[in-house]
């Protein structure tokens, strides 16, 4: 395993998290029904006699679900196995039958683990099926239930299939805590088993964290953080959290394992009520489900469909461009920019252009890429290697290739880009630059602030035809053959 | 002739239904006129609806007429336990908790009688939740024993038998958790069902303990039982714990016989029993001989711990099939100042003193701490019960035992000793356990004149023999 530099909550200390992740799967339909899984309509108005709860009704499992909970787990080189649902007991409007379908010690993806873009890797407990709440509005009061004049119910959310991806106590501090729900939430993207929109709820987390002196071996009393529903929020409750508890033990405090919330309002983590975490759950066997046995065809039928992941993309970088910064290789492996730098390594572009296009031209165009295919990316970029364009013509040439459909080299000729013209800018800044022959052996020399002027030169002359960056372009490529030419 | 109309059953009333011997309408109002005289002696119903079943009638007459082909069930008068989902019935599991609630939907079972052209004329009275064996536990009536008013007509579903019993109704849907159909359907001298777990969709059934519920009829006859059986039984994608197998052919095989079958007297099970009904179950073994079967002992000591298992599991069950009737929803809300004082209010109020005392034992049982102890332990009782049956069923291929140990006790008597009342579910709680088929078969009456009923038991998705060896002991006994 790699070390990685961390930030622990006071001198001396580490954080010590683990985190549990619910997601939304983005099946058709509920976990145990056929009411639509949609967000955003009006309330109650996608349930049925099963999402309610009512009298008689039965749950029947949705076997998109557990395919999807399979892909997740493949992806996270978790144990597919057969499981078990249990109820999970306690009384709360929010849930229908006042007992959750859940599952408890025979999950449906046991083990696996995550690898961190740090290089990190954290151990994934489990991944287990689920279903979520209804939603509850509080009116009045400050709009938690305690003071609340009236609640309101909205069961539409009832049901909704929710695989809980449950870490080991591995991760050791906010930010890592941030690349971990970040990693995560790009894999489900990956796998098609999450649409990962935190903004909806789609994606929630609550962290288990505790603190320790650097050095210790074994983990403390840890505190359980619920519902933190961004990563802003995240990382505040976790550094709150744990300043707090070395607070606390800095004071001779005992800690007290509870359940906090995050308050973004006032920034702070504060206890639930003693009441609301005494819940002795009282799991036991669901009985109306049988337990579901995943077909080792289909497991291995998913096996060979799963997507590249971003650990892979990141592995496949390493042996290319072992020098990328972390930045330009984490926006280079996003799945809108991937294709494009795949079908140019593969058309033998220069890995280092491939990259920098990638990062700097395509995800500006990203929004309104339009017709710019990878292939037509690709024929742009072979011209830039092959020194026919120069690179403020490449971003031309892109930006117009995304709404104009014509063939690149008509394009280029519509354009009036060519080749020609690498050349005819270079003409003019030779021309501009010979009468400063000090200045211009002063550049040669390795001057760069000279650079500044010499282009500011070409600028004043030729300042409507040509831009600064061709110039300065020209001017490095002049440099560059000047210097050649004098070894 | 409405008394002999009482007397048809259901492939005699067809037959008179089809050569137009009698009008759907006259059969329904026979059974008004019936309903009428005994409905205030026995209290078996919670709702009726005589004017919708005759609206039912008349259409089915219509249909008739224009030369339609009726279903199965054309024309017979059903009476439903008040714990199936019906959207033209209120349905209230005998409980205060759910008064004036109507589902929106109609349980699986009730689709499939309705499909068959049954006419529903009412819901009928249970323990409530059907937590229970004499009916007494409803929060609505008790019901008397048709035979003697004094005395109950067992439980849970002892509406649905009392109603038979009395003619009230020519069929009754029951509900079977731990001998909920057999035991009143024995008190009341009628056949009781209880089909293989799976058999029939328990969609729409208010559940009770989800592992052991099984939907089944309560008639006049084995042979209207097995009509029944056949019309609700087979796969329903809405219940995950259905079968997928199609419902057998039952009426057809039942003059088969059962000659060279081999049955088993269970008895530790008999040794239960009042002399009484101990000589009912020997009867009805010298009848099986008679018929060509071969009878033998043998005692299944581990049955006997059943008992115990299941006022584990049944418990642990309800106590979370029982935790959504909240006051949130619907049904009763009683006030409160927050939402958990307004839940506690509510089912306070709501629930009564058994289903109380049951959800207590459940909750006790599923606790941190206690659950290996009490739920774990049940479930290996439950295995146990199962490995006695199966080795039972190497050497036999139906067992014989009584259904109930005693005939029907008097209103009150067992009220005050919970466990005592427990106790009257002996014989019939390892099929549930199991989630093997039984049958109720009445078997004379006691020196009272009180009904008898001995139990027939087979192999998981033996219905089929079960059924020939259950008619071949009711053309015996006659």
């Amino acid at each position: 395993m790699k070390t990685r530099a961390t930030t622990g909550p006071a001198e001396g200390w580490e954080y010590v998290i683990g985190l549990e992740v619910h997601t939304e799967l983005k099946t058709a339909t509920k976990l145990f029904c056929g009411c639509p899984n949609a967000f955003g309509e009006e309330p109650n108005t996608s349930v049925c006699p099963v999402c309610l709860g009512l009298p008689g009704s039965l749950p029947v499992m949705n076997v998109q679900a557990v395919d999807f909970a399979i892909r997740v787990g493949l992806a996270l080189d978790a144990t597919i196995q057969r499981s078990q649902f249990h109820r999970k007991n306690y009384f709360y409007p929010d849930m229908p039958k006042d007992y959750q379908i859940s599952q408890y010690d025979v999950p449906i993806n046991a083990g696996g683990h995550l690898e961190l873009p740090s290089g990190r890797v954290i151990g994934i407990e489990r991944a287990h099926l689920e279903e979520d709440t209804g939603k509850l509005i509080h009116r009045g009061g400050h709009g938690r239930i305690e003071s609340a004049e009236y609640s309101l119910i909205d069961y539409n959310r009832s049901g909704v299939p929710l695989l809980e991806i449950v870490s080991a106590p591995d991760i050791r501090d906010p930010e890592e805590a941030k690349e971990y729900v970040t990693e995560l939430r790009s894999i489900l993207v990956a796998v098609g088993a999450s649409d990962g929109r935190m903004e909806e709820g789609s994606l929630r987390v609550d962290a288990n964290v505790s603190v320790r002196p650097i050095g210790e071996a074994g983990f403390r009393t840890r505190v359980e953080i619920k519902n933190l529903n961004s990563l802003r929020s995240l990382v505040r409750a976790l550094e709150f959290e744990g300043l707090r508890q070395v607070h606390l033990y800095d004071d001779g405090e005992a800690m007290i394992q509870q359940t906090r919330f995050w308050d973004e309002a006032r920034s702070v983590t504060g206890a639930l009520r003693l009441k609301e975490e005494a819940n002795d759950y009282r799991y036991f066997p669901e009985p109306d489900l049988p337990p579901v046995a995943p077909d080792p065809d289909l497991i291995e039928d998913r096996r060979a469909e799963l997507p590249e992941l971003p650990s892979t993309r990141r592995g496949y970088l390493a042996r290319v461009l072992p020098d990328l910064s972390d930045d330009l290789r984490e926006t280079v492996i996003a799945d809108a920019c991937w294709p494009y730098f795949r079908a140019a390594i593969d058309a033998n572009i220069t890995p280092a252009r491939a990259a920098a296009r990638c990062a700097n031209e395509l995800t500006a165009l990203l929004a309104d890429i339009g017709v710019l295919t990878p292939a037509r990316f690709v024929e742009v970029l072979a011209l830039e290697d092959r020194g026919e364009l120069g690179a403020s013509q490449v971003k031309i040439l892109l930006r117009e290739a995304c709404v104009d459909s014509t063939a690149v080299p008509e394009l280029i000729a519509k354009l009036g880009l060519s080749a020609r013209d690498v050349g005819a800018i270079k003409s003019m800044v030779a021309e501009v630059v010979a009468p400063f022959a000090d200045e211009w052996e002063r550049y040669l020399d390795g001057d760069e602030k000279i650079a500044g002027f010499l282009v500011g030169q070409v600028m004043r002359k030729y300042g409507r035809q040509i831009s600064g960056a061709d110039a300065r372009q020209a001017l490095v490529e002049l440099g560059d053959e000047a210097r050649k030419s004098a070894d | 002739m409405n008394d002999e109309i009482l007397d048809w059953g259901i492939a005699e009333l067809a037959r008179r239904l089809e050569s137009r011997e009698v009008t759907t309408v006259e059969v329904i109002d026979a059974y008004q006129e019936q309903i009428a005289i005994q409905e205030p002696e026995v209290d078996a119903f919670l709702s009726l609806d005589l004017e919708a079943a005759r609206r039912r009638a008349i259409d089915q007459d219509d249909r008739r007429s224009r030369g339609e082909t009726l279903g199965g069930l054309a024309g017979v008068p059903i009476a439903l336990k008040d714990n199936l989902c019906t959207t033209a019935f209120p349905t209230t599991a005998a409980s205060k908790i759910l008064e004036g609630w109507t589902p929106p939907y109609n349980a699986t079972v009730v689709d499939r009688i309705l499909a068959q052209d049954g006419i529903v004329v009412g819901k009928t009275n249970l323990d409530e939740f059907a937590m229970g064996s004499s009916t007494e536990n409803s929060a609505y009536k008790v019901t008397k024993n048709p035979y003697d008013l004094e005395r109950v007509p067992g439980g849970s579903s002892g509406g649905s038998a009392a109603a038979v019993a009395s003619r009230m109704a020519l069929v009754g849907l029951g509900s079977d958790t731990g001998g909920s159909i057999r035991q009143p359907a024995s008190l009341t001298g009628v056949v009781g069902f209880k089909p293989t777990y799976g058999r029939v969709s328990r969609y729409g059934l208010l559940a009770f303990a989800s592992s052991l519920d099984q939907i089944g009829p309560l008639t006049a006859s084995v042979e209207d039982a097995a009509l029944v059986a056949e019309a609700i039984m087979g796969h329903d994608p809405r219940d995950a714990t259905s079968l997928q197998e199609a419902a057998p052919s039952l009426v057809r095989p039942l003059t088969e016989g059962v000659r060279g079958i081999r049955v088993g007297i269970v008895t530790n099970l008999v040794d239960t029993a009042t002399p009484q009904v101990q000589a009912s179950v020997l009867r009805a073994a010298e009848v099986l001989t008679q018929s060509g079967a071969s009878v033998a002992e043998i005692s299944l000591d581990e049955l006997a711990f059943g008992l115990a298992a299941y006022y584990v599991v049944a418990p642990a069950e309800a106590s979370s099939n029982l935790a959504r009737y909240d006051g949130v929803r619907y049904g009763l809300r009683e006030a409160g100042s927050t939402v958990e004082e307004m839940m506690i209010a509510t089912r306070t109020k709501g629930f009564g003193p058994e289903v109380k005392r049951r959800i207590m034992l459940g909750t006790y049982a599923l606790s941190a701490g206690y659950y290996d102890a009490f739920y774990v332990t049940a479930q290996r009782v439950r295995t146990l019960v199962r490995t006695a049956f199966s080795r039972a069923y190497e050497a036999f291929d139906l067992l014989l035992c009584p259904t109930s140990p005693t005939t029907a006790f008097r209103i009150g008597e067992r009220s005050s000793d919970p466990v005592e009342m427990y106790r009257s579910d002996v014989c019939t709680i390892p099929s549930n356990l199991s989630g093997d088929p039984a049958i109720s078969i009445p078997a004379g009456v006691d020196a009272d004149g009180l009904p008898i009923g001995v139990q027939l038991l087979g192999p998981a998705l033996s219905e089929r023999l079960l059924f020939r060896a259950a008619y071949a002991v009711e053309r015996g006994l006659r």
